[in-house]
């Protein structure tokens, strides 16, 4: 019986895991005040300001190495725990301050599955400056044929 | 600084900022391309021409890429013998995620797996979903970028197996 009731808990476990990478928490979970426009972020990379901030993509390397912001690094993506962990990995030792943007673009930003998983995980290790950009559709219809700065994975 | 380094230079800027690959435009022909579905047979997609192709580049992270693929997984059975032919672009960075994903949900047509440099030929796939007909003549005939509205592309692709 002890048995048969560990392995009904080990099954609902790995089923809940399974789970926790379909369902993700939706990126409008992220506050309205941590996010940034578009547009507003591509001033800035062409103004070189963009330069003091630390710039993730979130997302799927697929997608980064095709188009990406320049000066920023792949760090996902955020649905699965090795991506959160190359994203743990890249932000240690740095300042709880220390300015950091996050971006992903896969998908409608209602369906995203990364960027609020990201954004949670740099909160939970206690950054107090994380920002994401809202990409409505994705990053090709919102930022590159938008013309704004690009860069891919040469 | 020389002239060379300075060539460098400008040369090192320009490929920064240079666009992605301008997306594909409706009448190009679609580029050719030989892939290994999931079981390792090759899929050409010019051994599809006469059939009308619907190209959809997904991934199993993406949920409304999920939510399409029972639905083209459907046509594939039933509009097959009108001449649809459905192929799947994994835009999947791990293989076996694939493989698993398609264990718990399988599918009627061929998936093969995509990358950078594949979907570079196709425009570039910058966000998902991303699916394209193809004609029986290799010409692209709609693309739909994002959460489609199926009802629409079912439509369309009847319309197009009745020509």
């Amino acid at each position: 019986m002890k048995h048969a009731l560990l392995s009904l808990l080990t099954a609902c476990m790995l089923l809940g895991a399974a789970n926790s990478a379909l369902a993700a928490k939706p990126a409008e979970s992220i506050p309205a005040a941590n996010l940034v426009q578009p547009a507003d972020w591509a001033t800035q990379v062409k103004d070189g300001s963009a330069a003091k901030t630390l710039m993730l993509h979130v997302g799927f390397k697929t997608m980064f190495d095709q188009a990406h912001i320049p000066g920023s690094e792949y760090a996902g993506p955020g649905n699965t725990g090795a991506g959160l962990q190359v994203l743990r990995d890249r932000v240690a030792g740095l300042a709880k301050g220390a300015p950091i943007l996050i971006y992903c673009g896969c998908c409608p930003w209602s369906r995203c599955p990364n960027v609020a998983a990201a954004y949670d995980a740099l909160v939970e290790l206690g950054f107090t400056n994380v920002k994401a950009i809202i990409i409505n559709d994705n990053f090709g219809t919102d930022w590159v044929d938008k013309g704004y700065p690009t860069a891919k994975t040469q | 600084m020389t002239m060379r380094a300075f060539l460098l230079v400008l040369a090192a800027l320009a490929g920064l900022f240079s666009d992605h690959a301008s997306a594909m435009k409706l009448g190009d022909v679609a580029p050719d391309f030989t892939r290994a579905d999931q079981g390792d047979k090759d899929v050409q997609l010019s051994r599809y021409r006469g059939k009308l192709v619907l190209l959809n580049f997904w991934a199993s992270w993406c949920p409304p890429c999920r939510e399409e693929m029972p639905v083209f997984s459907r046509w594939q059975k039933t509009l097959q013998p009108a001449g649809l032919q459905v192929i799947g672009v994994s835009m999947d960075d791990d293989r076996s995620e694939v493989k698993r994903f398609l264990s718990q949900y399988p599918v009627s047509y061929p998936i093969v797996m995509g990358d950078a440099r594949f979907a570079e030929q196709f425009g570039g796939v910058l966000g998902l979903p991303l699916t394209y007909l193809i004609d029986a003549q290799g010409r692209v005939v709609a693309r739909y970028q994002g959460e489609a509205d199926l009802a629409k592309m079912e439509a369309k692709v009847k319309e197009m197996l009745r020509r």
